[in-house]
């Protein structure tokens, strides 16, 4: 994503910012524009339809420091198609994220790998001679766990889908987004 | 999935088909998008008037009480261009170029307070309005700039004039449309206007594809406004309000730092009460200059990098700073870190985000400027009348004195012109002196808006009209021809009224449009307001075409070049910090008359272009002066012209200076006052002294008082 070293200053944390926009094509160009002009370095970013279909919901995760984000949760206010901004609280939070690993894995050294998908209850969802190809779902920290383990076989391709997160409780975020009626459009 | 209109990417938009082709209010996109209108069109259509959507533009500006629209037809454009005729309630202004389209939308707004309104061709004509959005954006100008587009089916081929506007366009403007559907045209036009006025103003695009304008549909008025992600905060909640009151009652050193967000806001009055009630100082920014007349003493003049002394110093020394609309601006602050060092700062803006983006305030408060002091001021006096008003003595006196020693002119002897030339400063001056009180004043980029902004006597407000943030060099002609287009809209709209009042005394049709404008006494006036653009040589020829414009529609303006044949500002700068090395700015358009009287072209002085020449080219008087009694003579005769744009071709000093000055990116504290001059650095060693004392005093008293206490334990 984006990648500008201003923004890794020392104090810079990780903060999880969900953002929900109307669902609209080009919101998610405004948003993401807005995060490079400030050179705000994104660790990973995912948008996904919601339980109402006039919004989407995007999910920001990056390493920040507390004024850089007030600064660009206000800018982003600004933007006509964003309806709600929370930073969510990862005491308070299921966060998510789905990665898709293909291991080089030989009759040798198969068996080892698939102690470790035992071990972490992750799944294999496809099998080569010469590979193996892993499915894994978990926090960040799991994930990064997992991708230790198995980098010592060879690593030859590597996806994650960026997080997503809600709020724990039966509460949800678009309950905020007062008289929302842009499926009139 | 995906609604089409009004923000639609690309990809969204359906390849033509057969079902598709004729675009009408059923069936705009289908295929890959649903179409949304399909479900909500009929009803509505119903009840609607039928045409096309380019005749549903132009009667929904109508309908917005829009009264004067700016712009250039074009290919893309062309079908609302053919919906104006004689029948059209709004006067149409064609100028000669599309950024000067947007400029005179915004002279338009800034005098008027109504969002300006521009109408321009797809591709170079809507790339042309990108400097007047941007400058709109950065002085918070409320403008709507409609844009012509290829058709629909055409978008993302690189048709003929096909640019992506929307997407030029997200990061100057305050919102972007691209509107595919004729249907949508009347509810776009309605959300547009009123984003552009509303919260922070700003400029708004509609992209308007040319299916949408031919397309056609069912008009209906008004409209619903369907803006879930917009809500400005207009009030602020009572909390902050009683704090702020308590700690403009705590201090003894305060100021008020006011900006354009007051002007737009049309706070005048109030922030005229909160001086009034509390007796504070006043420092304005550019875009401020006039919202206290500058006969009130309070007025302590612009602050920033040429700003007075007195202001600069009063800032800089204060206690407590309250930020009326104002965005810590970097010309403002000077160094950041350093500005108003041992201030608390109570900071009122519309817009959040501007709060706490360069300085952290103590009192935060979103809203409306003119709200929250409305609501403000009350609990001040509340808490005056139960402890008393703070007495300011000392702290006027000290500002008193830095005024009366460093004052905001230019009499001193190295402010003398060296070579007979006019001084520019002193031309400034005259001006004022003998302007009509109504005059709104208009100044292009550089050192002759500063000099503007230091000597005019502003004394109303929305009479000073300026490009700050954006320092845009060519906004002073068309944005006076939209001055003058609004002073004219002023003029009518109170004759108009009073002719009312007159025939029907009894009627309540008030002048409420006319309280709006620049000119609270239109209705006594004979004539419009004048309009005085006070310009560089520089800037003037960014947009010069404008002149035709200016004569053919009849809104004749008073222009004052000060031509010092150079681009006096980046000079400035280059004598200062740059080794006196003249790289480039020189315009060659003003050196034959500067003490060369004798010289004939082709000896190395010539004047092209030859100002008053060109000022006749276009059916203008063109006058020059290179004496003070020509100079004199020149401004009488040129106020006494109202019906023929008069330009006057000074000739100034090209070495005069704009002083005081804060080099960029230096502490205010080190304004110099002229050359080797810096008065506020003593002040500034004073304040630091004293505030060290204050601190080793509580310091001590801290450590006594533990020292007390330990030996209390140690019985």
């Amino acid at each position: 994503m984006v990648v500008n070293n201003l923004s890794l200053q020392p104090g810079a944390t990780r903060h999880t910012i969900s953002v929900l926009v109307e669902n609209r094509p080009g919101v998610l160009a405004r948003v993401s524009s807005l995060f490079a002009r400030r050179s705000f370095n994104i660790d990973s970013l995912s948008v996904s339809p919601t339980e109402r279909e006039d919004i989407s919901r995007i999910t920001v995760t990056a390493m920040v420091e507390p004024q850089p984000l007030e600064q660009i949760i206000k800018q982003l206010n600004k933007l006509l198609h964003v309806l709600k901004i929370v930073e969510l609280d990862p005491e308070n939070t299921v966060e998510r994220e789905l990665v898709l690993i293909k291991v080089a894995a030989t009759e040798q050294n198969r068996s080892d790998i698939l102690e470790i998908v035992n071990l972490f209850r992750v799944r294999v969802v496809d099998v080569h001679p010469q590979s193996l190809t892993i499915e894994a779902t978990g926090a960040a920290g799991k994930i990064d766990a997992l991708l230790g383990l198995l980098q010592p076989y060879g690593v030859l391709e590597l996806v994650r889908s960026g997080s997503v997160a809600v709020t724990r409780g039966p509460r949800a975020l678009s309950d905020k987004v007062a008289g929302s009626e842009i499926s009139g459009r | 999935m995906a609604l089409p209109t009004p923000l639609q990417a690309f990809s969204a938009v359906s390849k033509p088909n057969a079902a598709s082709v004729g675009i009408s209010a059923q069936s705009p996109q289908t295929a890959a998008t649903p179409a949304p209108s399909a479900a909500t069109a009929p009803a509505a259509a119903l009840t609607g008037e039928k045409m096309t959507g380019a005749q549903a533009l132009v009667r929904s500006l109508e309908d917005l009480g829009v009264t004067d629209v700016f712009g250039i037809p074009g290919g893309a454009i062309l079908p609302v261009y053919h919906a104006l005729n004689e029948e059209t309630k709004f006067r149409f202004i064609l100028t000669r170029h599309e950024q000067a389209a947007g400029h005179a939308a915004e002279g338009y707004a800034l005098a008027t307070g109504k969002p300006g309104v521009a109408i321009v061709t797809s591709g170079p004509g809507a790339t042309n309005t990108i400097t007047s959005i941007m400058n709109a954006q950065m002085d918070s100008v409320p403008l709507v700039v409609i844009t012509g587009q290829v058709g629909a089916h055409q978008i993302g081929t690189d048709a003929f004039q096909e640019t992506d506007t929307v997407g030029i366009t997200y990061p100057i403007a305050k919102h972007s449309y691209l509107v595919t559907d004729a249907q949508d045209i009347p509810r776009v036009l309605t959300e547009a206007y009123h984003i552009a006025g509303t919260g922070r103003p700003g400029p708004v695009v509609i992209d308007l594809t040319r299916s949408a304008q031919t397309g056609e549909m069912f008009y209906s008025w008004p409209q619903r406004m369907i803006l879930p992600g917009y809500s400005p905060t207009t009030h602020a909640h009572g909390k902050v309000l009683s704090q702020a009151a308590r700690l403009i009652q705590q201090s003894f050193r305060p100021v008020l730092y006011v900006g354009g967000g007051a002007m737009r806001s049309g706070a005048s009055e109030q922030v005229q009460r909160l001086v009034d009630a509390t007796n504070m100082p006043v420092v304005t920014t550019l875009n401020a200059r006039g919202i206290i007349p500058d006969s009130d003493t309070h007025n302590l003049g612009m602050i920033g990098m040429h700003g007075s002394i007195a202001g600069t110093g009063a800032v800089q020394n204060s206690d407590l700073l309250i930020a009326l609309g104002a965005r810590f601006s970097d010309r403002v602050t000077g160094k950041l870190s350093e500005f108003a060092p041992r201030a608390r700062v109570i900071h009122i803006d519309i817009d959040p985000a501007e709060i706490g983006k360069n300085r952290e305030p103590d009192v935060p408060i979103v809203g409306d400027i003119a709200t929250v002091l409305d609501e403000l001021v009350p609990e001040i006096q509340a808490l005056q009348s139960e402890e008393g008003s703070v007495d300011l003595t000392n702290w006027w006196a000290l500002l008193d004195d830095l005024r009366a020693n460093y004052p905001s002119d230019y009499t001193r002897a190295e402010d003398e012109p060296t070579d007979g030339s006019l001084s520019p400063q002193w031309v400034v001056k005259e001006l004022s002196r003998q302007a009509d009180p109504r005059t709104i004043w208009v100044a292009g980029v550089g050192q002759h808006q500063m000099w503007a902004s230091q000597l005019v006597d502003f004394e109303r407000p929305r009479t000073w009209l300026s490009s700050a943030g954006a320092g845009t060099m060519g906004f002073g002609l068309p944005a006076a021809l939209g001055a003058r287009v609004a002073s004219e809209r002023a003029y009518v709209e109170a004759s108009e009224a009073a002719e009312v009042n007159s025939s029907a005394s009894a009627s309540d049709t008030s002048t409420s449009v006319s309280a709006a404008t620049s000119a609270p006494s239109a209705s006594e006036a004979t004539d419009p307001a004048p309009v005085w653009l006070i310009d560089g040589d520089g800037s003037f020829q960014m947009t010069s075409q404008e002149l035709a414009t200016i004569f053919h529609e009849n809104t004749p303006v008073k222009i004052a070049i000060l031509n010092n044949s150079v681009y006096g500002m980046v000079r400035q700068w280059q004598t200062l910090f740059f080794d006196q090395h003249y790289s480039a700015t020189m315009l060659h358009d003003g050196d034959e008359h500067a003490g060369n009287a004798s010289a004939t072209p082709g000896e190395g002085f010539f004047d092209v272009p030859d100002f008053v020449k060109l000022a006749e080219a276009y059916g203008c008087v063109g006058l020059r002066a290179t004496t003070q009694e020509e100079a004199e003579a020149a401004i009488e005769q040129a106020n006494a012209i109202d019906d023929r744009t008069v330009l006057i071709d000074f000739r100034v000093w090209k070495d005069a200076m704009v002083w005081p000055m804060v080099p960029a990116g230096n502490s205010n504290d080190n304004v110099l006052f002229r050359l080797g001059e810096q008065p506020l650095k003593n002040v500034a060693m004073q304040r630091e002294a004293a505030a060290a004392q204050n601190a080793r005093a509580q310091a001590e008293a801290e450590e006594a008082a533990q020292n007390a206490r330990a030996e209390r334990s140690n019985l």
